[in-house]
């Protein structure tokens, strides 16, 4: 059976001051339906312009190669009511702000019925009667009420779960995930994954799921990409990441978030500051920052290469330095505070 | 959507409360200032009404009557307001007749003449703003260089060059008067009326393509578009709608601004309105016919405001009606 | 007032970003357009050789020749030396609108946001209620009180204009006094009017002085209009608004000269101001 989605080569360039720059390099995975995918890195690292680029929304005059076959079809080549359909009925974005991606002028039963009425045609009380239900599904049940409240009145949690609910109500096939909890308070966060994981796994859609957070990527996705510098650097099943990473920038990733049963002295940062595509220089991009670098590391850019069996790194040490990538650099116990 | 709550029904009934005694409070103040600067003027006020006209001592009487100077002065004031309330402007000096039938005569011109411009303003305004904010390139930047332009034309400006041009010049208009019956008038009318829109065309224009440029780039704007909608539907109701908002308070406030431009335009084209009747009064020293008018214009000024200020807590679900969390 | 209002309005939502540190090739343009303007108002009435109010009926419209270079107008005046000599009667009103009420707005909103509290709703509430008048109809009332001519129409336009002014005012002090800098003056023990004479009113005079610019465009359309309807300046003074009005006899008859020469330096005279002024208002708030 092929892919659902197939993203074969794919770069980006924009046009930043007159000349274009390169934002994404040769991105390549495929999701089968049903199946979830976690794309990982910092801002910067082109996971939302992967995203953007499936859903044709990248900035005017981007410039894109390539290729995103969804279903059997080129992506990238459609236009016009095929792409509408495109996005209608087979894909649906969940953005990072729900307020800023909600009309604020329009009700929330507007927001979600729009979809059924615009596109499926279907009558005003039907669709308001379905949307009920979708709020149901995400855990609001006061459902009439909500639609005839405004964005304003909800709280970012309640309206991200709004967003869930008109994102199901076209029963796409792929859901695109741009950092749908990023916005969200701590304790909200956990409430509003737990929701949208169930109701992938419910309605069987596949997702292509975006966070800086490697661990909650793990937790949802059966497998995951680690992108650095609009580039992937990792990719495996999730199950596996945390515990044996194949970059050195999955690693650090993973040092630099706290655990819950461990008290570390102090949280091993990552070295310099994010770069991003058109910045980085020759050889690795995340060299610079590395503490694993060679020379021959900043000479060329290490290919995108297969380590084992599903797994993938763009380190040129990959199968050398497996298993030694987590050991912490420094061990100074004394600096434990308290 | 109905079945507001009563409690909502409450606030937005307290809301609406609010803005009317705010409206009628600024009406008083303005009242207040219109008849109070009768006693500004240098000399008695009954030496200021009459400016040295031989007049009948009836004729004094009668005056005297009409502003009661008798009595104090807040007293004056309130019997003034009262017979205004009841549609009673006083007697003409100039005209011996009431002003409210002087008014009467007058006032359809000045309204049909409003109207026309803020027509002109609402079709060609609004239409050259959401073409070029909408379709942006050579065509667009030329139109927000022109409107650039005419922002600096005063209306009396105007007046003058559209007469030159299309009644003298070109013929295609008559120069001056209302002509006879409603499509007559209608004819008569337009170039007037372009006059006093000029300047508010250009606004709208500037505002409305620089809305909607700002709201094409909303956030919401893109999830609109990643649903799969149509353009039209995309640009109707999330780019239009909200960009509909800032211009709608300029539209308001530009409609309430050319209340006043009817003094110059009818002027120039010599229409028989109430701010042609506002000058020669101001020029022949009829001061009742002068207050009168002053204070029909700063109402309909006051009043449009109001209503713009509701229609946009309407439109804009954030304007709290109820006056809670915005 | 509510033109100049809508007009600021506009304008803080269609402007962009200013770049650089200098005023742009337009903004040049404006200011130098300006600066000649101002040099006509101070020695245009001296640099007159021909009277301007000397009738020539024998040479009513006549065409420019070399004693009169812009022609005569329907009395045979010398349209040159009117416009000269017009140029003073025709800004120095204007001027005398933004200076009083720039002072007068700027005096109450700093007495509003430093004394605070009764006084500042009470000056809000008078603001807001002289905001309801327009301009020009506050200016006809006053000199039907007063006569025709400049005076009164200044007076009352003064104050029409205030509240623009202080509106702007009030909102930049509020901004300003909530700056760290002013408490560390206050613990220093400086007096209240210390300082927002010598601490915040030096830190937004910038855009003070722009609005200000803004504002003067806008006087100068009103009284012109006053002039020009005949309730301004009256004959045979000339004045640029007036010279439109007397020159409507002419349009009729195709001889337009008059009344175009006049409202062109008006227009150019606004539109400088208006686009000096924008920029200054863009400036003076992307440092805000």
């Amino acid at each position: 059976m092929s892919a659902l989605l197939e993203v074969d080569g794919l770069s980006v360039e924009l046009p930043v001051a007159g000349e274009y720059r390169t934002v994404l390099q040769d991105v390549s995975f495929s999701l089968d339906a049903g199946q979830t995918l976690g794309l990982v890195g910092e801002s910067g690292s082109g996971k939302s312009m992967t995203v953007r680029s499936i859903a044709q929304l990248l900035p005017p005059g981007a410039r894109t190669s390539g290729s995103i076959t969804f279903d059997g079809a080129s992506v990238l080549d459609l236009r016009g009511d095929a792409l509408r359909k495109f996005r209608s009925r087979d894909v649906s974005m969940i953005f990072q702000d729900p307020r800023a991606h909600t009309n604020p002028v329009r009700r929330i039963g507007d927001f979600l019925t729009e979809a059924m009425r615009v596109n499926g045609r279907v009558p005003r009380r039907e669709a308001e009667r379905r949307a009920v239900e979708l709020l149901a599904e995400v855990g609001i049940h006061d459902g009439e009420r909500r639609l005839r409240q405004y964005p304003h009145e909800l709280s970012g949690g309640l309206l991200q779960r709004v967003m869930i609910a008109a994102s199901l109500a076209v029963k796409p096939r792929l859901i695109l995930a741009d950092e749908p909890t990023t916005a969200l308070d701590v304790t909200t966060q956990s409430e509003v994954m737990a929701i949208l994981a169930r109701l992938q796994r419910e309605y069987g859609m596949a997702m292509l799921f975006i966070t800086h957070d490697l661990e909650l990527a793990a937790a949802v996705c059966d497998e995951t990409v680690v992108m650095y510098a609009g580039a992937m650097v990792e990719h495996q099943a999730s199950s596996r990441l945390h515990t044996d990473p194949l970059h050195p920038y999955s690693a650090a990733l993973m040092q630099a978030r706290p655990e819950i049963e461990r008290r570390v002295p102090r949280l091993p940062a990552i070295p310099g500051h994010p770069t991003s595509a058109f910045e980085t220089p020759d050889g690795c991009a995340f060299a610079p920052r590395c503490r694993f670098a060679e020379d021959a590391c900043r000479a060329a850019l290490p290919a995108f290469e297969r380590v084992g069996d599903g797994e993938y790194s763009r380190c040129r040490r990959a199968e050398e330095l497996r298993g030694q990538l987590l050991v912490p650099a420094v061990v100074s116990h004394e600096e434990v505070v308290r | 959507m109905s079945a507001a709550s009563p409690k909502a029904a409450l606030h937005t009934l307290r809301f609406l409360g609010g803005r009317i005694g705010g409206l009628l409070v600024t009406l008083l103040a303005s009242s207040f200032v219109v008849f109070g600067a009768l006693y500004l003027a240098p000399g008695s006020p009954i030496t200021f009404l009459t400016h040295g006209r031989s007049m009948t001592p009836d004729a004094i009487a009668q005056i005297n009557e009409q502003y009661h100077f008798d009595e104090p002065f807040l007293l004056q004031y309130v019997r003034w307001l009262g017979g205004i309330l009841q549609g009673d402007f006083g007697r003409s000096i100039l005209y011996k007749d009431s002003v409210g039938s002087l008014l009467g005569q007058r006032i359809g011109t000045t309204v049909a003449l409003i109207a026309l411009s803020a027509l002109l303003v609402a079709l060609i305004g609004l239409g050259i703003g959401i073409f070029s904010g909408l379709k942006p390139g050579i065509a667009s930047s030329a139109l927000m260089g022109v409107s650039t332009a005419a922002m600096a034309v005063p209306t009396f400006v105007a007046a003058v060059v559209l007469t030159l041009v299309f009644a003298v010049e070109l013929g295609w208009f008559p120069v001056f008067g209302v002509g006879e019956g409603p499509v007559d008038m209608l004819y008569h009318l337009i170039l007037p009326a372009f006059a006093l829109a000029l300047a508010s065309i250009a606004f709208v224009a500037r505002l409305s393509q620089a809305a909607i440029r700002q709201e094409i780039t909303a956030d919401h704007v893109q999830t609109a578009i990643s649903r799969g909608f149509p353009y039209g539907v995309v640009v109707r109701r999330h780019v239009l709608r909200n960009a509909s908002l800032p211009v709608l308070t300029v539209l308001g406030l530009t409609l309430a601004g050319m209340i006043s431009g009817t003094v110059v335009v009818e002027q120039v084209f010599q229409l028989n309105g109430l701010g042609s009747l506002l000058v020669s009064s101001v020029q022949q020293k009829d001061f009742p016919v002068v207050q009168a008018i002053c204070l029909v214009y700063v109402a309909a000024f006051i009043v449009l405001n109001t209503v713009i200020d509701l229609a946009y807590s309407v439109l804009d679900p954030r304007v709290s009606v109820g006056g809670g969390k915005s | 007032m509510t033109a100049l209002a809508v007009v600021a309005e506009a304008r803080r939502r269609t402007r962009r970003r200013p770049r650089g540190k200098h005023l742009s090739v337009l903004g040049w343009v404006a200011a130098v357009v300006l600066a000649v303007v101002a040099l006509l108002a101070v020695f245009g009435p001296l640099l007159v050789t021909v009277d301007p109010n000397a009738v020539d009926l024998g040479n009513a419209f006549a065409d420019p020749s070399a004693g009169h270079p812009l022609g005569q107008d329907a009395s045979g005046r010398d349209l040159f030396s009117r416009l000269l000599s017009g140029a003073r009667t025709s800004l120095v009103g204007p001027l005398l609108v933004v200076v009083v009420s720039t002072l007068l707005g700027t005096g109450l909103a700093l007495a509003a946001v430093w004394v605070g509290g009764w006084f500042d709703t009470a000056v809000a509430r008078v603001v807001d209620a002289v905001f309801a008048f327009p301009g020009l109809l506050l200016a006809i009332l006053a000199t039907s009180i007063f006569g025709t001519g400049l005076q009164a129409a200044i007076i009352a336009l003064s104050i029409s204009y205030t509240p623009y002014i202080a509106r702007i005012v009030r909102g930049a002090a509020l901004r300003e006094r909530s700056l760290p800098y002013i408490a560390a003056l206050r613990v220093q023990g400086l007096r209240g009017t210390a300082i927002s004479l010598r601490h915040i009113l030096p830190n937004i005079a910038g855009l003070i002085f722009a609005n200000a610019t803004l504002s003067f465009g806008f006087a100068l359309i009103d009284l012109a209009a006053l002039s020009f309807i005949g309730l301004g300046v009256q004959a045979p003074t000339a004045d640029w608004g007036a010279m439109v009005g007397t020159g409507m006899a002419g349009i009729q008859q195709l001889e337009p000269q008059e009344a175009l020469w006049a409202s062109l330096l008006i227009v150019i005279t606004v539109a400088a101001a208006n686009s000096l002024g924008d920029e200054l208002v863009k400036r003076s708030e992307a440092r805000a």
